[in-house]
């Protein structure tokens, strides 16, 4: 009972934190590359405003990069902290690619923000331009890594368990675990979805006010484009991910449907439902015809596995336990994520097909903007819930099939020690959670230009009217 | 050498790194609330570690990371153990990490003060825990046949690990001073090289004071012996040669030397530990070992190409990042942040 009690503590606390980290890392990924977008085009252009918009998102982007890094340290450690026996058992496996990412990404990002950030007047422009591309390969690279090692969690590959251990036998296996091909590619997506809609969202905010037009409606367009060529790819992706998980995590892609009993031949998709876990049965349940044979088959046809059979088979298979995930929650996470996702599909399509022609027609769409401005909580929305649904539609594993996660606690680290970090975590969380919202209403209020020092770049500037201060 | 042996050498490096090249970055943090009396001082300070601290601080990171890979019983026993310093220390980095990009995004002196004094406990925290965590390491814990630490954080504190806290803290504060006089000019220059002349006797007189308790402590003395090798020696020599150093003003070579004092006391530590990486105060043969906290020989094999090829690129172009900011900071300068 208190192992169930501390494992509950400790998944809180992992939830919470992670949940936490994995909402400023998508933005720096996908704002690190939209900035890297922007100083090209300033290099190959001459335009000044394009380094302007290079220097005014940077900005934000730092505010952003800096909780990131300080949420980030926290990840490497608390696999020891609070799940020591987890980490014995798959740090053969589990340790080499976060080793890797800190090794080949960590470095990279954070040497070659220093130069970006101090570099203006030390670096020559094309090494300045190299470094935020750096950054952006950097902490591209480090999503790559992270996921090789939650890739394996899903899908274990590459190993043998040796004397109670796991242990690395296949290097190559697990970088090209089926599961990483679609992860790894959807993850990024949604991170370049996510900078694209941050970035036209808060441009949207400047156009409404009529604020330098001409800089944020160019950012808009950059965005736009970004932002649909991402969001679309995106579902491609998570198509592909699907047909992966009715192979290779059948239960999950059961709870995520709600789906209590094997479906009949031509499997119907539910759009919502009315869940009674107690009874296992979906009351109310609105269906699109064939669609679930689509998602996971790309036929008309085909019959996926439902929870009570995935159940009976796991206890054939792993002896007695409960092999059910919270049904609830993986089924409204899912939906949550697909609908977010859609919906920056159509806003994406609506801005780029008929936003561009040029800046005075984007200006007099006021509804769209507003509702721009708002959708940039909607990738927020997709991300969270995707990985909710992912990790949380994994459980009772901690990895699947192999490692069961009330196995993985830490068994000398009791409840009071993990309450007492989580409330010392979630107040110092909630505290940057209100600085950094105040700090990106005070520099989107304040606008481009605000705060900048002359840089040497450019003697004959003359943009500039405000002073610098320190 | 067996790549046991390896990983032992290349995590030794990381935390070297980590102590040379973050400690530092402590220092400076430490001293700019006290050395800064003007916000442009204490953005100047800080700016002296602007491009490097971030990239300083991955090798703590990648040091944490490499023992989980290669000595994934080291890693979960460590940090599932030192709960509490790690608790505390991964509060401190945030708070020193948020402050330095902080801190002037507004106007607002109460708002730097804050994050100012924030960055001085940021970054005075981490080096005192890392000197009661070394400590812990090199006098023995209570670990059981499992590998679990069964001790409280209060069996981490004694007079011995809490001197090493002061010890470590300490030579930072002199490291970061050190390399204030190779960054500033003029005023906070000289207040710079007083500040290490102070604090260069005071961490003189810690350190012998800990290494001659340590003799009483640890087992350092049935395992070396009365002569304790080169490498304590040379740390001990470099140690002394700092504050003459600091006095007939060959800043640089002060630098250098104190680094290099860092540098051997760090590796001291890790060789008289080898091939052991926890000690059991309980029972020596529940020692964690290089070869039992250890992953498998391929997973090693793969890891010691990936780190050999790495490492080297990293530490060219850190290398580099500190050529590029080779000038040093004046008052009334442009200052990026």
């Amino acid at each position: 009972m208190t192992m169930m009690w501390v494992t509950w503590l400790d998944r809180w606390q992992f939830g919470m934190t992670t949940v936490y980290h994995f909402l400023f890392v998508p933005l720096t990924i996908g704002l690190a590359f939209l900035i890297s977008i922007m100083e090209t085009l300033y290099i190959i252009k001459g335009d000044r405003v394009y380094l302007r918009m290079a220097k005014f998102w940077g900005k934000l982007f730092l505010i952003n990069f800096a909780l990131g890094v300080v949420t980030g340290i926290m990840q490497e450690f608390q696999f020891g902290m609070n799940w020591s026996s987890y980490s014995r058992f798959v740090g053969d496996v589990f340790g080499a690619p976060l080793a890797i990412e800190s090794l080949a990404a960590f470095f990279l990002e954070s040497a070659f923000i220093g130069v970006w950030l101090f570099g203006w007047n030390h670096v020559p422009r094309k090494v300045h331009l190299l470094s935020i591309w750096m950054v952006a390969f950097g902490v591209s690279l480090s999503a790559f890594w992270i996921l090789t090692a939650n890739a394996f969690m899903q899908e274990p590959v590459g190993y043998a368990v040796i004397n109670g251990r796991a242990q690395m036998n296949s290097f190559g296996a697990l970088i090209t675990n089926p599961q990483l091909r679609v992860e790894f590619p959807h993850v990024w997506l949604g991170a370049i979805t996510t900078g694209s809609f941050f970035v036209a969202g808060v441009s949207a905010y400047y156009l409404l006010r009529r604020r330098e037009t001409a800089l944020f409606a160019k950012s808009f367009r950059i965005a736009i484009y970004a932002g649909l060529i991402s969001s679309l790819l995106v579902a491609v992706v998570g198509h592909a991910q699907g047909q992966l998980l009715i192979h290779s995590q059948p239960m999950k892609m059961a709870a995520s449907e709600a789906l209590w009993h094997t479906s009949p031949y031509h499997a119907p998709w539910s759009l919502v439902a009315w869940i009674d876990s107690a009874h296992h049965r979906n009351p109310i349940d609105i269906e699109i015809p064939y669609a679930l044979s689509i998602l996971s088959y790309n036929h008309t046809y085909g019959s996926v596995p439902g929870i009570d059979e995935l159940q009976a088979q796991y206890i054939r298979q792993y002896g007695p336990g409960n092999y059910v995930p919270s049904v609830w929650v993986t089924f409204w996470t899912f939906r949550l994520m697909v609908f977010a996702g859609s919906l920056m599909i159509l806003l994406a399509l609506y801005g780029a097909f008929r936003g561009l022609r040029d800046d005075e027609w984007l200006v007099k769409r006021r509804k769209y903007l507003k509702i721009m401005v708002w959708a940039i909580a909607l990738p927020y929305i997709a991300n969270t819930t995707g990985w909710l649904m992912t990790e949380m539609g994994r459980q009772p594993w901690a990895v699947n099939g192999l490692l069961k996660t009330i196995d993985s606690i830490s068994p000398t680290v009791g409840a009071p020690l993990v309450l007492m970090t989580i409330l010392g975590f979630g107040i110092v969380y909630l505290a940057f959670a209100v600085i950094d919202v105040y700090l990106f209403y005070q520099f989107i209020h304040r606008g481009p230009d605000a705060d900048d020092g002359p840089d040497e770049m450019d003697p004959t500037d003359t943009l500039r009217t405000i002073e610098p201060q320190i | 050498m067996s790549l046991n042996v390896l990983w032992f050498i290349i995590i030794a490096v990381l935390f070297t790194g980590f102590f040379v090249l973050e400690g530092f970055d402590f220092g400076v943090g430490i001293l700019t609330p006290f050395l800064g009396k003007t916000d442009e001082e204490r953005r100047l300070l800080i700016n002296s570690i602007g491009p490097f601290w971030d990239a300083n601080e991955v090798w703590f990171i990648t040091a944490g990371a490499a023992m989980f890979a290669a000595f994934p019983n080291w890693y979960a026993t460590l940090f599932s153990g030192f709960y509490v310093p790690l608790f505390l220390m991964l509060l401190a980095l945030m708070a020193r990490g948020t402050a330095f990009e902080f801190r002037s995004k507004l106007h607002h002196p109460g708002w730097r003060v804050f994050w100012d004094y924030a960055a001085c406990v940021g970054s005075l925290l981490p080096p005192v825990l890392w000197g009661v965590a070394l400590s812990n390491l090199m006098k023995g814990v209570p670990i059981d046949a499992h590998m679990n630490y069964v001790g409280t954080f209060w069996d981490l504190l004694s007079p011995f690990t809490i001197l090493g806290g002061i010890s470590l803290a300490l030579m930072c504060t002199l490291h970061g001073a050190l390399f204030l006089t190779l960054r500033l000019e003029g005023e906070l220059r000289n207040k710079a090289r007083q500040t290490a002349k102070r604090i260069g006797v005071w961490t003189t007189m810690a350190m012998f004071l800990f290494v001659v308790y340590s003799y009483f402590q640890t087992d350092l003395f049935q395992k070396v012996g009365l002569d304790p090798g080169s490498l304590p020696v040379l740390a001990g020599i470099t140690l002394l040669s700092v504050p003459f150093l600091v006095y007939t003003e060959h800043d640089g070579w002060a630098f250098l030397l104190n680094a290099v004092t860092i540098a051997c006391s760090s590796a001291t530590v890790f060789y008289d530990l080898f091939p052991r990486v926890m000690l059991s105060s309980l029972n020596p043969a529940w020692n964690l070992t290089i070869y039992n906290a250890a992953s498998g020989h391929y997973s090693l094999t793969v890891m010691s190409i990936i780190a050999l090829t790495l490492l080297p690129i990293v530490m060219a172009y850190q290398l580099w990042t500190y050529w590029v900011f080779r000038r040093r900071l004046k008052p009334g300068g442009h200052l990026d942040y």
